[in-house]
Order: C-alpha cells, then sequence, then structure tokens
C-alpha cells in the first residue's frame, strides 16, 4: 500500500473517531473557552488584554496542544491499536504523518475558535490587510506544533508516569512556534501599532521550525514508539 | 554431576568499593589544583574590568560552567548518535550520553544561578529576559526532560533509543531556540548605552583567568563523567543480574526444588 | 564593598554545586560497588 494512501486511512480514521465521539468538539474546544475567560478574570484590565491578546490565544493553544495530544494517542492505545499497527509491520513515517495531519486538522479549528474568543473577549480587532499573514500564520505554525505533537506524544503515550511528562518535554521545544507566532499575529492585528510587514520573518521562522520538525519528527517516531 | 544441582557458588568477591581509580584520583588531584588557581588568579591576581570593575571575576566561574556545558550536551548527542547509528548499538554510549546530560544539567543550574548573581551586580537585577539567559533557561528545562525520559523504565536497549532520540532532537533544538529567542529580541531591541550581555573585551591576564576556568571546568566534567558512567554500568549489571536472579527463581519454582 | 559577597558568594555557591554533585556521584558508586564482583568492574 502506498505511503500517501495510509496517510490518508490514518488521519480520516482519526478524524472520523473525532466525529462519532466528538471529545475535541465537547471537551477540548470548551477547555479552551474556559482557559480564556481565565485569563480574562486575572488579567483584569481591557487595555492589557488587548495588548496580550495574541500571546494569550497561543498559550490556549499550547495548553490545549496538550490535551489534544493526549486525546489522539490515548484513541491508538486503548485498545492497543498503535501497537497492532506497528506489528503489522505498517510504515511508521506513515503513522506519524497521518495522525500528525488529524491532529494539524483539530488544531487548526481550535487556533481558530480561540481567535474568535480573543476578538469577542479582549478587543482585539481584525483587519483586511493582516488576513495573509494571520492565515499563513496559522498555517505554518500549526504544522509545526501537530509535527511535535505527534512526535513527543507518541512517547509519552499509554502510562500514567509517562503522560504527565509531555508538557515538560513539549513546552521548551515549541518555544519558538509560541514566540514567532505570537509575533506574527500581533503583526497582523496591529496590535500595539506593529506592522503587517514585521510579521513575515516570523512566518519564516515557524515554516522552518515546521519543516525541521516534520522532517525530523517522522525519522524519529519509528524509533521512539517501537517498544 | 553438574553444576546446577549444587549449591549456588560464593558471591564473587569484591574488594574495590568505590568507582575510583588511580587514574580518577590523579584526574582528580589535577582538579583541585586547577581550581586553586583559578581562585588565585579569579578572585586575587587578575584585574577589574574597565566597565563591570570587580563583577567580571564572576565570570572566570560563571563563563567555563555554560561552556562546559554545552561540551556535556553535545558528549550526549554524539553518545546518542553512535548508540543509535552504530552497528553494535552499545550501551557504553548510551551510558555515556546520559551520564554526560546530568553533569550538563547540573551545570546548567549553576550558571543560572550565577548568572543571576552577576546580572544583580551589573544590570541590577536577578533575571533579564533577553536571549541568552531565555535560552539558557530553556536549555536547562529541556535537558531536565531528557534525563526524566531515561527514568521511563523498559529494558535498557527501550530506554537507550528514546533517550538517543529525544537526545539529538534536544540538541538540534538549541540553534532553534537560540535563533528563535535571538530574533525576538533583536526585533525589540531596548537601546542601552551599556551591553554587559554582548562579548566583554578582555586581554592578558583576564583572558589567562578564564583560561583557566575553562580548564579547571573541564578536568572536573572528564572526573564526573568516569564515576558516572562507572555507576550506571553497575546500575545496569545489577539490574540484569536482578532480573537472572528473578529467572533463576523461576525455574528454581518450576522444578519443585 | 558589597560586591565583594557577591562575588565570593558566587564562587563558594558554584564550588558547593560541584562538590554536592560530586559528592553524591561517589557516594552512589560505592555503594553500588560494593554489590558488584571485580571481574565485572570493567575500568580495573
Amino acid at each position: 500500500m502506498k505511503r500517501r494512501q495510509i496517510i490518508q486511512l490514518i488521519a480520516a480514521k482519526d478524524l472520523r473517531i473525532e466525529r462519532h465521539s466528538r471529545v475535541v468538539a465537547n471537551q477540548i474546544l470548551p477547555f479552551a473557552g474556559v482557559t480564556m475567560v481565565m485569563f480574562g478574570f486575572a488579567l483584569d484590565s481591557s487595555d492589557v488584554l488587548e495588548r496580550v491578546a495574541p500571546g494569550l490565544v497561543w498559550l490556549a493553544t499550547l495548553f490545549s496542544l496538550l490535551v489534544l495530544v493526549q486525546r489522539t494517542f490515548a484513541i491508538e492505545t486503548d485498545d492497543g491499536a498503535l501497537d497492532a499497527l506497528r506489528v503489522a509491520g505498517v510504515d511508521p513515517v506513515a503513522i506519524f504523518w497521518g495522525k500528525a495531519l488529524a491532529l494539524a486538522v483539530q488544531l487548526a479549528v481550535l487556533e481558530v475558535v480561540l481567535l474568535g474568543a480573543a476578538l469577542v473577549l479582549y478587543g482585539a480587532e481584525m483587519h483586511v490587510g493582516g488576513v495573509l499573514l494571520l492565515v499563513t500564520t496559522l498555517v505554518a505554525a500549526t504544522c509545526g506544533l501537530a509535527a511535535v505533537g505527534t512526535l513527543y506524544g507518541g512517547l509519552a503515550a499509554g502510562f500514567k508516569g509517562r503522560e504527565t511528562l509531555l508538557p515538560l518535554l513539549v513546552f521548551p521545544v515549541v518555544a519558538p512556534v509560541l514566540i514567532g507566532a505570537t509575533r506574527a499575529v500581533e503583526s497582523a492585528l496591529g496590535t500595539a501599532g506593529a506592522a503587517v510587514s514585521e510579521g513575515w520573518p516570523w512566518v519564516g521562522l515557524l515554516a522552518v521550525f515546521a519543516v525541521a520538525f516534520g522532517v525530523g519528527g517522522s525519522l524519529a517516531f519509528g524509533p521512539l514508539v517501537d517498544e | 554431576m553438574t553444576m546446577i544441582d549444587q549449591d549456588p557458588l560464593p558471591p564473587r568477591a569484591s574488594t574495590s568499593g568505590t568507582t575510583a581509580t588511580r587514574a580518577t584520583r590523579l584526574l582528580g588531584l589535577a582538579t583541585i589544583m586547577s581550581m586553586a588557581w583559578l581562585v588565585a588568579f579569579g578572585l586575587g591576581f587578575s584585574p577589574a574590568d574597565r566597565d563591570q570593575e570587580e563583577a567580571v571575576r564572576i565570570l572566570y566561574v560563571h563563563v567555563p560552567t555554560i561552556w562546559i556545558a554545552y561540551l556535556a550536551f553535545v558528549v550526549t548527542a554524539l553518545g546518542s548518535a553512535i548508540y543509535l547509528f552504530g552497528r553494535n548499538h552499545s550501551l557504553g554510549f548510551d551510558r555515556l550520553a546520559g551520564a554526560s546530560a546530568e553533569i550538563g544539567v547540573a551545570f546548567v543550574a549553576a550558571t543560572l544561578v550565577v548568572g543571576s548573581l552577576w546580572g544583580r551586580l551589573t544590570w541590577g537585577v536577578f533575571w533579564r529576559w533577553d536571549a541568552r539567559l531565555t535560552t539558557t533557561a530553556l536549555l536547562f528545562v529541556s535537558y531536565i526532560g531528557y534525563v526524566a525520559v531515561r527514568r521511563l523504565g523498559g529494558s535498557h536497549h527501550q530506554r537507550a533509543r528514546r533517550s538517543a532520540v529525544i537526545g539529538l532532537l534536544a540538541v538540534l533544538e538549541i540553534p532553534l531556540v537560540h535563533w528563535s529567542v535571538r530574533l525576538w529580541r533583536s526585533l525589540h531591541q531596548e537601546a542601552t548605552v551599556l551591553d554587559p550581555g554582548g562579548d566583554i573585551d578582555m586581554d592578558g591576564l583576564m583572558l589567562f583567568s578564564l583560561f583557566v576556568g575553562v580548564v579547571s571546568f573541564t578536568l572536573l566534567y572528564v572526573w564526573l563523567l568516569m564515576h558516572r558512567t562507572r555507576s550506571m554500568a553497575m546500575e545496569d549489571l545489577l539490574d540484569e543480574q536482578g532480573l537472572d536472579v528473578a529467572l533463576e527463581a523461576r525455574r528454581a519454582e518450576a522444578s519443585g526444588r | 564593598m558589597e560586591d565583594a559577597g557577591f562575588i565570593v558568594g558566587s564562587y563558594v555557591v558554584t564550588f558547593a554545586m560541584v562538590a554536592l554533585v560530586a559528592w553524591r556521584f561517589v557516594r552512589h558508586g560505592r555503594r553500588l560497588a560494593k554489590q558488584v564482583p571485580d571481574d565485572e568492574k570493567y575500568w580495573l
């Protein structure tokens, strides 16, 4: 079976499971929303909130990423499905890309929702000039986060003593994404006078990150989950 | 007469109750002497800096600790690579990687603590979100993660394979995080007349003191590495023996002894 | 000059941390070495 077909199959399977179980829609999205509200409580100043809105969006994204990743691998370990795939000799690179793809889709939906929440709750404003930058940032950041999440999620999956390791492993690694995505969105929204043109170098950083972890992750995934 | 029917052999003798050898004792002595020179030059013979005055003396310990930490993490990456891609998949390299990372973490911790003291003197604050400090903090957390991964359990080769991957990724993360933080700080440059975060002009005795510092800590690193790898080898051995003992007990049960 | 406190303190902190790590490594090594027979110790 061609690699591309396997990737599609695995991604479709994951998304179908979500469509039936609705765990992301019913649990993780609301969690993300609640996080945004909690930020509002903690920071309690509309000026401050508007100023830091992009950062809060990406922080909430990262927190939700942890939960999403745990979910994406819980559906595998619950019935030993991942082991079964591996034992059947399915190409680990394909498994990686399939799961990363499904994770990316769910993550993208999450980010759009969070952005909407920021516009509503924090008074952030969209303007037409920044839309392209915004969309590109979202795509680039999502790819990087999905790759990192799939890779380390594979490692941390399964045992209680392991799952708690996920945040510690993931956060230092995605620091560049947090920095880059926040700065790019600030430029896209014009927060604190940032110009759209200032955002593009950050998109470059996000792209490099996505490629590095896409490639590195797909290679590392196999050895990492082989037990 | 088969060996299996006899009483188990008495435990083999262990007269050396330590990981020390003549080599490590010599190395240890050299390290201590070198450190003494470091104190003498760092705190005594070397002059005060034009800008930082006496605070520059802290750098003679601070800079070596971070450089040796980098060395340690590179060694971890090398050990990881040799384990993963070498033909033998020799666990000795995995242990080298693990020991080096533990030492590296300790050195980064020292770097952060001493660096904050230096920062207090030169900048007036214990912490600053500049490129160097931020990256160092992330480095610290990353390798704590590496050490945590090593404790996940499983067979020695499972541990080795996981850690090797994490170790190689962690070392590749370093430039990535460094560039992004550099970019972040450079685009929001706060103009400072005096930027002690930059490289300092050092000459003569100051450079020599720094050199003594680097030599001292390198010797220390090697000494620590030798002790730790030996301990790890023993740990792995005892793990395996524990397994053997358990297997023996099982066999004994099975044959009804 | 209260700076001296920080400067000397830096050296003290560094050496103290180093000594702590060294001590723990050596002590752990001693405990293990008693349980492992000499012919398994590759460094001897």
